[in-house]
């Protein structure tokens, strides 16, 4: 589904090489996981993929379902099914956070040429999906992630995934600022939309949050490459040896 | 002190077009006092203090710049309110497209019948909030209005009154000048709610005098028109008794020059004054809000929240002052303009100001000029958001704060949608 293909990227504005080479390829409903230690260009994957501007692509290519989608606006790339979940989820004065997701899934099916949910349906749907993540009525109300705590942002990145039903999910750190409750919360939300037809890519620093979201396959990140591709226990010896040992053993 | 020259020169060259209307007795006097004062200080200048970030030229030259009409507006603003409409084509009263002026809880006569009685309830108020505002900052073009407005309408709140009175300002004639000049008394305890709407006039020159006794509630909602090429000089002066409310909010979309001066005198404890407004300007766009409030009583609170959309050079100002008067304890006063610029000719220019004589208050100022939030963009494109779109959303979302500080949604969401008209327009281009 999401095949990527010797990923290069520098910063726009910086003569900085940050993927060097990146090779990776996420079939339907399979979970892969990528680890790696503080800067090996695993946020920037994830920004690459969803279309965040600052970027450039020097070499490789990357598609969704055969769909070149580097050349694509970030709105492109959300119709035809890429979600990010942010590692850092942006705060919107002004904007109430059910406007904003019902904007985002009208926009989205009036782009893919779908009528747009009625403000009944709407409704109805919003309420079920946050009911599951324990999500309020005051939480839909507010502004988007105005004054919502670490946890309820995270919960609130699951709920958008949910109502948007995206085929490739990239979740950038989604347990980071958790405790073990709202991991637990955030987790059972992901696995809840764990499906034939979705791929996900979870990056994270750590092992616990593979303990919830039980990956098929684990890629190991350093310096702009893939360096180590394994089962979840590839996981489990990160966790017990650091990324250390894995780097000298490529090198 | 004599006057510069140049300064002389353009208020003799004003005063040579405009003739007082004739009128006897108390309101001779008012109108001869307000000429001596205004012949006294001069029209304004570039060159003045307070008007440094607006060339006060075009609203003082004795020829009317001229303004295009684009006629009725085919949506009426406030059509969905039911209300009292008072109408007056290019500053002149018209009665056949106003309602009768009756309405329980209120006494409404015209300017110039008030002005024809011997005895009237107006002359303590007529040129007297004006006066009072014209320390510590001179207002010329106030003393202007009060010396020659032709027309206007003089209200008297007993009660609690249940409808708006909506001013209906229409435009016709591309060079038409329209001075008017509004009285508004609120008795203790009584309360109303005023509408203003239309560009009024090729030139618009309007003062609104209000005094609002104890306990009593003033709201005020204005749409300044939508014709581009018009200019209006305004002035709403407050007097605030004891636990008295005074709301005003203005939506500003269009219209190459105006100047909005609200200047109010919290006088009795416990009063509270709001003032708000939203601006949104593309292009030829000159838009100066001048806001002065003096807090006399004590736990008063005062808020101001400004904000401005501008874009294709559009120019943004706003000068706003809270004086806070020995003995004004407990004073909450707060401050806020901020600017929205869309690209990097656009231009705001504020000027906050803070001046507090007790010591225990609490005020607060902000001011901020900022593009649009590139984080925020990214964060709807990426939820499939087009461009477009969600810089509109972002938009809407930084005039809430403004918005949001007028009670009856009805009237908010009727303006929140003619923001978004104006935003769909802007597409066109």
């Amino acid at each position: 589904m999401l095949d990527i293909k010797n990923l290069h990227v520098k910063l726009e504005d910086e003569d900085k090489q940050i993927l060097k080479g990146v090779d990776l390829k996420v079939e339907a409903g399979k979970v892969h996981a990528i680890m790696g230690p503080n800067g090996s260009g695993k946020s920037t994957l994830s920004y690459v993929l969803s279309g965040r501007a600052g970027y450039e692509v020097t070499d490789g290519t990357a598609t969704l379902d055969g769909e070149d989608i580097l050349g694509m606006e970030p709105e492109e790339r959300a119709a035809i099914g890429m979600f990010l979940a942010f590692q850092y989820p942006v705060e919107i004065p002004g904007v109430g956070n059910m406007t904003f997701l019902r904007t985002a899934a009208n926009a989205q099916r009036k782009a893919r040429g779908e009528p747009e949910l009625s403000a009944a349906d709407f409704l109805k749907l919003v309420r079920e999906k946050a009911k599951t993540l324990q999500i309020d009525a005051d939480m839909l109300k507010r502004p988007v992630n105005v004054g919502f705590s670490g946890g309820e942002k995270k919960r609130n990145e699951i709920l958008q995934m949910a109502m948007l039903e995206p085929r490739m999910c990239i979740l950038d750190e989604t347990d980071s600022g958790l405790d073990v409750d709202a991991m637990k919360l955030v987790s059972d939300g992901v696995n809840a939309l764990r499906d034939e037809g979705r791929g996900f890519l979870v990056i994270t620093h750590y092992q616990r949050l593979l303990d919830h979201i039980k990956p098929d396959v684990v890629h190991i990140m350093s310096d702009g490459r893939i360096i180590k591709t394994g089962g979840p226990e590839l996981a489990l010896e990160v966790e017990k040896n650091g990324y250390a040992d894995l780097k000298s053993e490529v090198a | 002190m004599a006057l510069p020259k140049a300064k002389e020169d353009a208020t003799a060259a004003l005063l040579g077009t405009l003739q007082m209307p004739d009128c006897g007795g108390w309101c001779r006097a008012a109108r001869e006092d307000a000429l001596s004062r205004l012949t006294a200080m001069g029209l304004p200048h570039r060159r003045d203090e307070y008007w440094r970030f607006t060339d006060p030229a075009s609203l003082i030259v004795p020829e009317v710049p001229k303004a295009a009409t684009l006629g009725a507006d085919p949506e009426p603003m406030f059509d969905q309110i039911e209300r009292l409409r008072i109408v007056f084509v290019d500053g002149v009263f018209s009665p056949e497209q106003s309602d009768d002026l009756t309405l329980a809880g209120l006494e409404i006569e015209r300017l110039s019948e008030a002005m024809t009685s011997d005895i009237h309830w107006a002359r303590d108020i007529y040129g007297k909030l004006e006066v009072e505002a014209q320390s510590p900052v001179a207002r010329p073009l106030a003393a202007l209005n009060t010396a020659f407005a032709s027309d206007g309408i003089v209200i008297r709140v007993t009660g609690k009154v249940e409808k708006p009175v909506s001013l209906v300002y229409l435009h016709e004639r591309d060079d038409s000048q329209a001075i008017l000049h509004h009285i508004v008394k609120v008795e203790a305890e009584a309360s109303i709610t005023i509408l203003e709407n239309g560009p009024a006039a090729a030139r618009f020159n309007k003062a609104m005098e209000v005094d609002v006794a104890d306990r009593g509630e003033f709201r005020h909602i204005r749409a300044q028109g939508r014709d581009h090429e018009r200019r209006a000089a305004t002035h709403l002066f407050g007097r605030l008794g004891q636990e008295s409310v005074f709301k005003s909010f203005t939506l500003t979309v269009n219209g190459v020059m105006t100047r909005n001066e609200c200047v109010l005198n919290l006088t009795g404890d416990d009063a509270v004054a709001h003032v708000a407004g939203a601006a949104v300007g593309d292009g030829d766009f000159h838009h100066d809000d001048t806001v002065f409030i003096t807090h006399g009583g004590e736990t008063c609170e005062s808020r101001q929240v400004f904000k401005k959309v501008l874009k294709n050079g559009a120019v943004g100002v706003f000068q706003g002052k809270i004086l806070v008067k020995d003995g004004a304890q407990k004073t909450d006063g707060y401050q806020i303009s901020q600017a929205l610029l869309l690209d990097e000719t656009s231009q705001f220019l504020a000027k906050p100001e803070l001046e507090i004589y007790a010591d225990d208050v609490a005020c607060s100022h902000g001011s901020t000029t900022g593009a649009i939030d590139e984080e925020a963009l990214f964060y709807l494109r990426s939820r499939g958001v087009p461009d477009a779109e969600a810089r509109d959303l972002l938009i809407l979302a930084f005039l809430a704060e403004a918005i949001d500080e007028i009670d009856d949604t009805r009237i908010a969401e009727d303006l929140i949608g003619r923001l978004e008209g104006w935003l769909a327009r802007r597409k066109d281009d």
